[in-house]
């Protein structure tokens, strides 16, 4: 078992070796009371199978492999968008630890966070002492500009009071009166990571505006706002910047953590850099109006722009894919004033050059789609556009406005007339519809690594493989930095599903002399 | 003889704090080993016997400490009236963290610290008024406490409560032990109160095990934090907490209880002439309707 520095082997190959081999199989035998193979087969090929399904959604009382997160992930998300700011979680260390970890594992980045640690006495006697120690402590030695505070079940059960804890801290002298920390509650077991990230972002302009509004004249900073919510790929805020930048609008992307989850390693540890200034922030009211890339997950910041700030909140949609795009950008110049950008309106062609060129290969091919409730939204617009079916689309936090706007949608597109809108499922609900309805492929996130896996189980000719696009991604490497969104997003996911075609096509026509006939040079 | 645990629960104001300790100091005066946990924040479950005004409680002293790990059994166990030991479980200020928490910290290390040794006969949990959350329902978790006594009076909302908190128990029981070993009445001097507690212990397919006349002298212990039982032994109401003690000792009907239905209650109730037969044309009529 021993390995030699010469020829370090990890996991695999090194488990098929004979000594590893032996010994697992000596451990099923001997300690796991295994089903026989025939058995184990047997039970597999149910769950396969349209009965199973029909049992499978009528599960009431359990939840397996959920597709979400929890509240306080995305208010972290949502705290590190903002110049030197730290994010707070009030309450269990664990928790923070999970959030640290789960960013970590999607950015490939350190992620600063910092609990306050309730223990037994704090649950008891309420986590006051640890804010007071927590605060002073944080900015004693992290020296952040600000402290955004979020918290954690522990502490939304006994009921803590944010605002009081964070008021009291200054009046002990814990932090200085003027110190900024925003904050929000974000029950865990209340929504989900979108809604958190939502919480805290409008605790964060809440915190910044909501007393400072009478100087504040709608439109007079001539800016227009950009709200991209629980936004993980990177390149979709840089797009933001370029987009705007090129309309030659002036603009404030609020909370873009781009810069911090994706530092250099140039020998320098950054624990901030980049994000939204507090000026940024102060000054939001005064701008033209306030635009929600994201406006499902996004419905208490909206409405508090609409009834704090007095500005419309214009509506639009998550601005992915080509209609939806041109929608956004249409709408920035409304309100700028400018026009479009030449350089858009070239991209823009070339993105309809590339829909052309590829529909002919995307055409009838059957997707099925989990995710975030915009992103699903948007992806499945997208896929309409490029005359792809949507089979099942699932999000598991999304309300029935957006399974009736969904099915609206649909309904509008020949490609939509079949496609299934489920909400509050999990990922064994989207297993049991990727065997029974066999999509071609899967869209989401690296957890549907293992439906693939279970489809190839049942034969090659049922195998269903992922396309990895969502959060989190673990298991690839630096998809996080791509866009998904405006034309470029549009490349970006129409390339990666069109060679996901192709790719699958190849390894199904590679048989010599048998389906080689269609092996192509040319595609 | 096996340690017996038993709880007591009740409306809030009923006399269970009163009652507890007193039947506690029959017991020692029996000869019985007992010990009392306080199970309310408000911590005054022992104060009789410690002629205290309160004590440190157990989450008192784990704050002070830093947490419940730096605490030792004999910081919190204090030692009162014919060796009643007593504890506090305590717990936050109202309007702040979890009470319910608390109860469950304080019992948790009560047993961790092997408070309830070998030589014990007899343990009181003394709980909150309110079964408000999980926490307060700890000490009839499994393997605590198996009898529960309800005190109770001929008033209309500590009979709602007894039978509120006996729907409690049939959710433990049916999972455990826990029994209704009786319905203690500390008597308020309403008409035919005996009768009355004594029908709603019948209903709850329970007893009453004992009626408490309502008597001054316990008040005047009180004001001396004594129990009656120390401060006027010869009294004819300190027989009273030694008749209940006794029977307490020999009791052996613990039953499942049968809680009543809402209509139950009332009906039981206007029997006895405490609740008016209630006049159904009136319900949801303004005054201006009924004008007319």
């Amino acid at each position: 078992m021993s390995q030699t520095v010469d020829n370090i082997k990890p996991c695999y190959p090194l488990f098929l070796d004979d000594e590893y081999t032996k010994s697992l199989s000596n451990k099923q035998q001997t300690f796991e009371e295994r089903h026989s193979q025939e058995k184990i087969q047997e039970v597999f090929a149910w769950t396969t199978t349209e009965e199973y399904k029909e049992l499978n959604f009528k599960r009431e009382a359990l939840t397996i492999d959920p597709a979400k997160a929890c509240q306080p992930l995305g208010a972290v998300l949502c705290a590190l968008g903002f110049e030197k700011t730290l994010p707070y979680v009030h309450g269990s260390q664990g928790c923070v630890a999970y959030f640290r970890t789960y960013f970590n594992r999607h950015f490939k980045e350190p992620v600063a966070c910092v609990s306050d640690s309730m223990t037994e006495d704090a649950a008891v006697f309420g986590g006051q002492k640890n804010m007071f120690a927590g605060l002073e402590n944080a900015r004693a030695l992290y020296k952040p500009k600000m402290i955004a505070v979020s918290t954690t079940c522990m502490a939304e059960v006994i009921g803590d009071d944010l605002n009081a804890f964070i008021n009291n801290s200054r009046k002990e002298g814990h932090i200085a009166e003027d110190y900024p920390v925003p904050f929000a509650h974000t029950p865990s077991f209340v929504g989900s990571h979108t809604t958190g990230w939502d919480n805290m972002f409008e605790g964060t302009i809440r915190y910044f505006t909501l007393n400072e509004m009478e100087d504040k004249q709608v439109g007079s900073n001539g800016k227009i706002n950009i709200v991209p919510g629980f936004e993980t790929y990177l390149g979709n805020y840089r797009l933001m910047h370029r987009m705007m930048k090129e309309m030659g609008v002036d603009y404030s992307v609020l909370s873009d953590p781009s810069e911090v989850l994706d530092t250099p390693a140039d020998g320098e540890y950054r624990m901030y850099a980049g994000g939204t200034t507090i000026e940024e922030v102060k000054d939001a009211p005064n701008a033209v109006d306030t635009l929600f890339l994201q406006p499902w997950q996004s419905v208490k910041s909206r409405k508090y722009v609409k009834n704090t700030w007095k500005q419309p909140a214009s509506s639009i949609n998550i601005p992915m894919g080509l209609e939806w795009t041109d929608e956004f950008l249409m709408k920035v110049s409304e309100l700028s004033g400018k026009p479009i950008a030449e350089s858009l309106v070239k991209e823009r062609g070339r993105l309809v050059d590339m829909m052309t060129d590829s529909h002919t290969w995307l055409h009838g091919k059957r997707f099925a789609v989990y995710g975030d409730a915009d992103f699903v939204q948007g992806i499945t617009k997208f896929l309409l556009e490029l005359g792809a079916e949507p089979t099942d689309v699932l999000c598991a936090h999304a309300n029935k406005r957006w399974k009736k706007a969904m099915e609206k949608m649909l309904s509008e597109s020949p490609y939509g007339k079949d496609t299934v809108v489920h909400t509050s499922k999990d990922l064994w609900h989207m297993r049991s519809l990727v065997f029974t309805n066999k999509p071609d492929f899967l869209i989401g996130n690296s957890y549907g690594k293992f439906i693939q896996r279970d489809t190839l189980q049942k034969g090659k000719e049922f195998e269903v493989p992922l396309i990895r696009i969502g959060f989190p991604i673990f298991d690839r490497h630096h998809l996080h930095r791509m866009t998904t969104l405006g034309y470029e997003g549009a490349m970006y996911i129409l390339t990666t599903l069109v060679n996901a075609v192709l790719e699958r096509l190849d390894e199904e026509t590679m048989e010599m002399g048998v389906t080689d006939y269609n092996y192509d040079l040319v595609r | 003889m096996a340690l017996r645990q038993c709880a007591i629960y009740g409306k809030g104001g009923i006399g269970k704090s009163t009652t507890t300790q007193n039947l506690v100091a029959a017991l020692a005066e029996a000869g019985k080993k007992v010990m009392i946990v306080g199970c309310d924040p408000k911590a005054d479950s022992t104060r009789l016997m410690l002629h205290a005004k309160a004590q440190n409680t157990i989450m008192q002293m784990a704050a002070d400490a830093g947490s419940v790990e730096d605490l030792e059994l004999e910081d919190v166990l204090k030692t009162g009236y014919g060796d009643v030991k007593c504890v506090e479980s305590g717990g936050p200020e109202p309007g702040v963290g979890c009470a319910g928490r608390g109860v469950i910290t304080a019992i948790n290390f009560l047993e961790e610290e092997g408070a309830y040794d070998d030589d014990l006969d007899f343990v009181f949990y003394d709980v909150l008024g309110d079964v408000v959350c999980g926490g307060f329902a700890m000490p009839i978790r499994e393997n605590k406490a198996q009898e529960i006594y309800i005190v109770v009076s001929g008033e209309m909302m500590a009979m709602y409560a007894a039978n509120n908190i006996s729907k409690g128990i049939v959710k433990y029981a049916n999972s455990g032990g826990v029994r209704l070993a009786g319905l203690i009445c500390n008597s308020r001097n309403t008409d035919r109160e005996d009768e009355l507690i004594t029908e709603l212990a019948k209903k709850l397919g329970s007893q009453m095990i004992h009626f408490i006349p309502r008597d001054n002298v316990v008040q005047r212990a009180e004001i001396r934090r004594m129990t009656t039982i120390e401060y006027d032994p010869k009294s004819k109401q300190a027989d009273e907490y030694r008749a209940l003690a006794n029977k307490i000792i020999n009791n052996d009907k613990m039953v499942i209880p049968t809680p009543i239905t809402m209509d139950e209650l009332e009906e039981l109730l206007m029997e006895f002439g405490i609740l008016e037969e209630e006049d159904e044309s009136i319900i949801g009529q303004t005054a201006e309707a009924e004008a007319v």
